[in-house]
């Protein structure tokens, strides 16, 4: 072969050594779990509005004060979690891992603010509407159930993504880390704050009117 | 390293200003999910405004703060589409079934 002919064969597509989304390796494994994750939020959603639309008698706890306040509260929480953390990937990839690691911080108060919150919520339901997973006042035990379900793995999520931005935040402080491991933290991230987009008007602002 | 893995440099697509923008909107449309929940209007076209409202959200924090509007549509068109799809197959199967079940009670 030619010298001007293996150059081509470098230079083509099917000769390796060209990346198809130009995207590193990490953040594509991100990507691959954040549409399998959305997978599975989709089914719990689609789950929830199944029997929900199916049951005449289906509860509506969620009262302006405190349920809606404290949702919508928790909304603006995630949302500037999310501004935080955007910012955060911004001054990483300017090289201000100062600045990152302060934006990480702030995201993680924000995220921590969401749980705090959301867990008050939880306890109003379970000690004043005397909702539990298992059982009403109203006996549809489904409700509970699909309810605890969807909100709990959503917490279990934002809880595992403080435990990540800690690591993230203490480990680019010790200038470990790269802007794309932080990108990629900020995918996680984000998607979180995604499903929560979801949720809120599905299970709390649907319940004010229907 | 792989020889197959390629330094991709990293292109910085989106400002402050632009986080900002999608930000307060983002805020804008929640506050108008909250006002139409107490609002008396239709329960249809309450549920087609809170429904696009989300879906605008969704995909207003997937193109800007998941950064996806400035990929390659490669990556967009392997990920996406079947996600979609999937939903879609979802929705067909399990929500005319859910308003049969309700039908089928007995009165």
């Amino acid at each position: 072969m030619s010298q001007g002919n293996s150059a081509a064969a470098v230079a083509s597509v099917w000769a390796g050594g060209r990346s198809p989304y130009a995207v590193n390796s990490k953040k594509f494994g991100m990507w691959l779990f954040i549409i399998s994750d959305a997978l599975t939020f989709s089914a719990m959603l689609m789950a929830y509005t199944y029997v929900r639309l199916s049951t005449p008698n289906w509860p509506t706890p969620f009262h302006f004060s405190p349920s809606i306040i404290f949702s919508t509260v928790m909304t603006f929480c995630l949302l500037s979690s999310s501004l935080t953390m955007v910012m955060g990937v911004h001054a990483m990839n300017h090289g201000h891992r100062k600045a990152a690691v302060g934006w990480i911080l702030a995201t993680m108060a924000g995220g921590g603010a969401f749980v705090v919150l959301h867990l008050t919520e939880w306890l109003n339901l379970i000690h004043n509407e005397h909702v539990t997973p298992f059982a009403n006042p109203w006996g549809v035990p489904l409700f509970g159930g699909t309810f605890f379900a969807l909100t709990g793995l959503h917490m279990t999520h934002v809880v595992i993504g403080l435990i990540y931005l800690g690591i993230m935040a203490f480990a680019v402080a010790r200038g470990k880390f790269k802007a794309e491991d932080v990108e990629v933290s900020g995918l996680y991230w984000h998607f979180v704050d995604l499903v929560w987009m979801f949720i809120f008007p599905l299970v709390y602002l649907m319940s004010a009117k229907i | 390293m792989s020889t197959h893995t390629v330094a991709v440099d990293h292109v910085d697509g989106a400002t402050t200003k632009a986080f900002l923008t999608v930000w307060f909107a983002l805020l804008f449309m929640t506050g108008v999910e909250v006002f139409l929940a107490y609002e008396q209007i239709p329960v249809v076209i309450f549920l087609v405004a809170l429904i696009g409202l989300s879906v605008i959200k969704a995909a207003l924090i997937i193109a800007y703060f998941m950064h996806l509007k400035f990929e390659k549509l490669s990556l967009f068109l392997t990920l996406f589409p079947m996600l979609i799809l999937c939903v879609i197959l979802m929705l067909l199967m399990f929500l005319p079934d859910s308003s049969r079940l309700l039908m089928m009670r007995p009165r």
